[in-house]
């Protein structure tokens, strides 16, 4: 199953030079044009985006677009939002800081859109969600859940999924739970995303009495992760909790193997959701017991999930490559998707495309559904129902094992099988 | 215990780093052209291992015979190619004759292997050795093995051979070089040729240590242009030590303090060095003397 890659930062900044030359003939244009109340009341409701087709997140990217095209092509054969179609209107930001603020400041004033929803990542969705709120335009995302995009007091950006720091916090309570206090060894990117995701947990744990046997930060620039792996082996900590992206969470189990070291828990925040590129680069015998939180897989029930899993593949099916196969579609459409299902509910209940409506109604403790789950704004905008699940890697293929009572989940294996027995 | 390993992983993986930047600084020396492209280059010569790997179950390290002529002529082709017929502000013109190298070799890679990270997974990638309680992966121990073998036989093309003598020629007068007969065209298509096959040797072992996708040329590039900065522009052995210790300073600040510093505390090195000494470790002049 190919799951999320919800990066916050990247090595995008060494092409900020190339973009900021383009990006500023482009906001002067923007800067040129005065603001407008949004398309006529009969024509398609315009919803601008911006998605990252090229640059670090470019598969990201890609997979965003594809779920909110989704979106739009289910909502519009249901009827599209208050009667009308639902036109889409995509800017590429080649994964820039820069760029995705001047396509979002173009999509607001000269193509006139009537709604935006968030871009790729927490690098991304805090500079466009300023942009948003500076021409009062609500941004609903499910891509950008990093603490730093909710800790400016912005109130038009709510996002869908659950934020970061709460994403390990269903594995944190299970542990806790099911685990007397011991040793856990910690080491994450420095990530706007995956480092409080990191620090949510170790937080949790430390309060339950869990000892910290050590605590790494790298930056996102590190190819060498074998001391960083020695001294977590050398730690001999039972518990290995990694705040990681693909690579590094792919290095690091190699790293393990090698060191021979196997901790009974591992878990990361990402890279086991990849699917068939992970027993690819950790062979298929060493995937056993490792876990991984996300927020969406394809089987489970909530809200319209068969009939998006269903759209995508007939939209996508055979040309993005998943092959047809549910099970390698990326949780990248799901957060995208869940956007549109917000927004298509709440602007149906408030009658208009009055983005200052929307937004209040957005506040208002309103409860919504969505392919991830229940969704009922905090005052910051994070999800405050959202409730991350856990996968677990089991006799080859990657299960839903936690939380217990939602979904059909299965047994979890308490304890990660030596390296090379599968399991 | 934990610091010694540091130290002796840091060496190991030196080397590899030192064929990157091998390629990078010999480049320099004659042709005084900063190789952007040779980032890129570490990854393309990974992905025809992986190629050779997964289409033909082709080991890594053999297919080093197919990848090093291949990305040799490569090199000697772009040469040929691009960086000959410039006429005029040739040192500038070639920066960004590089840089565009790069970045249609990224656009091709991309289009053909998708932006989805692989790796090189053999069955030893995982294997390792016990020295009392030292843990070593084979891989690092063979790459090293490698990395020694390909250095010594690039010194001895540079020493013990004519063509050496006029590459070395080349590097330190040109004009010179070019009145005894030497030509410098053929040297400096060879020098990039070489360079480029050393970057196929290093991205070989990249590939069998790290997933990889396009993007990871810009981790690489900025890394490698540090070494040979730190080992001095246009010196082999500069680009060989500087990336022992400059590894090994990394690993042990990573294991003993914080990654977060690991790089820092190396650029602090590099910038004490350079006060000391502009040219780096064993830059130019020393080069010249040899």
């Amino acid at each position: 199953m190919t799951l999320h890659r919800k990066r916050g930062t990247g090595r995008n900044g060494r092409r900020i030079g190339l973009w900021t030359a383009g990006a500023a003939l482009l906001a002067l244009a923007a800067a040129g044009c005065g603001s407008s109340s949004g398309s006529s009341g009969s024509g398609p409701i315009t919803i601008g985006v911006s998605v990252s087709l090229s640059g670090d997140f470019s598969g990201d990217g890609l997979a965003t677009k594809q779920g909110y095209e989704t979106w739009a092509a289910y909502q519009n054969a249901h009827g599209g939002i208050l009667g009308r179609q639902i036109k889409l209107d995509i800017l590429s930001d080649g994964s820039s800081p820069t760029q995705v603020a001047t396509n979002y400041q173009k999509l607001i004033t000269v193509d006139h859109v009537d709604f935006v929803l968030g871009p790729y990542s927490t690098l991304l969705t805090k500079p466009s969600s300023v942009i948003a709120n500076r021409y009062s335009k609500v941004m609903l995302e499910g891509i950008g859940g990093g603490p730093s995009v909710f800790e400016r007091g912005l109130k038009n950006v709510f996002d869908v999924s659950a934020s970061a720091k709460y994403q390990l916090i269903t594995f944190a309570k299970w542990l806790a739970a099911a685990h007397k206090p011991e040793a856990v060894a910690y080491a994450t990117m420095t990530d706007p995303f995956l480092q409080p995701m990191l620090d949510g947990a170790r937080s949790y744990l430390t309060s339950k009495g869990f000892t910290t046997a050590t605590y790494k930060v790298y930056p996102v620039e590190t190819t060498d992760f074998t001391p960083i792996a020695s001294a977590i082996a050398a730690s001999q900590a039972p518990v290995v909790v990694l705040g990681s992206m693909p690579p590094d969470g792919y290095a690091f189990i190699q790293d393990f193997i090698q060191d021979k070291y196997s901790p009974q828990i591992l878990i990361e925040a990402s890279g086991p959701d990849q699917g068939a590129d992970f027993v690819k680069a950790v062979g298929s015998t060493n995937t056993g017991g490792i876990m991984v939180p996300n927020t969406w897989y394809p089987g489970e029930t909530f809200y319209q999930n068969s009939a998006m899993v269903a759209e995508y593949l007939k939209l996508f099916g055979s040309t993005s490559g998943v092959n047809n196969d549910a099970n390698n579609i990326s949780a990248d459409v799901a957060e995208a998707f869940s956007a549109g299902q917000v927004l298509q509910q709440a602007v149906d209940h408030v009658g208009s495309t009055d983005n200052s409506k929307l937004e209040a109604y957005l506040h208002s403790g309103a409860s919504f559904n969505s392919v991830q789950g229940p969704v009922k704004f905090l005052a910051d905008g994070e999800n405050g129902a959202a409730t991350p699940f856990v996968f677990q890697w089991q006799q080859g293929a990657l299960q839903d094992v936690l939380p217990l009572g939602i979904g059909k989940t299965v047994p979890i294996m308490a304890s990660k099988p030596a390296w090379g027995a599968n399991g | 215990m934990l610091v010694l390993q540091a130290i002796i992983e840091g060496i190991l993986i030196g080397g590899f780093y030192a064929l990157m930047a091998g390629g990078l600084t010999l480049v320099f020396g004659v042709m005084d052209i900063v190789n952007f492209a040779q980032g890129i280059l570490v990854v393309l010569g990974a992905y025809l291992s992986y190629a050779l790997f997964t289409h033909l179950s082709l080991d890594p390290f053999l297919s080093l015979l197919i990848t090093l002529p291949g990305m040799f002529l490569i090199g000697v082709a772009v040469y040929w190619s691009m960086i000959r017929p410039i006429k005029r502000d040739r040192v500038i013109m070639s920066l960004l004759v590089m840089f565009a190298v790069g970045t249609i070799i990224e656009g091709i890679l991309d289009l053909i292997f998708t932006s989805n990270l692989v790796q090189i997974h053999t069955s030893y990638v995982n294997s390792s050795v016990k020295v009392g309680s030292l843990v070593f992966a084979d891989i690092y121990l063979y790459a090293f093995a490698m990395a020694v073998v390909l250095l010594a036989g690039v010194y001895y093309l540079l020493y013990r051979t004519r063509f050496g003598r006029s590459l070395r020629a080349s590097m330190q007068n040109p004009t010179a070089a070019r009145l005894v007969g030497i030509n410098t065209d053929w040297v400096s298509a060879f020098t990039l040729g070489i360079g480029v096959a050393l970057a196929a040797a290093g991205g070989m072992v990249f590939g069998l240590t790290n997933s990889f996708d396009a993007a990871s040329s810009y981790d690489l590039i900025s890394r490698v242009l540090a070494i040979v900065i730190f080992g001095g522009f246009g010196s082999l052995t500069g680009a060989l030590l500087a990336s022992v210790i400059m590894l090994s300073i990394e690993d042990v600040v990573a294991v003993v303090w914080s990654p977060t510093w690991s790089q820092t505390m190396f650029y602090v090195v590099l910038v004490l060095v350079l006060l000391a000494r502009p040219q780096g470790l064993l830059g130019r002049k020393a080069v010249r003397a040899q």
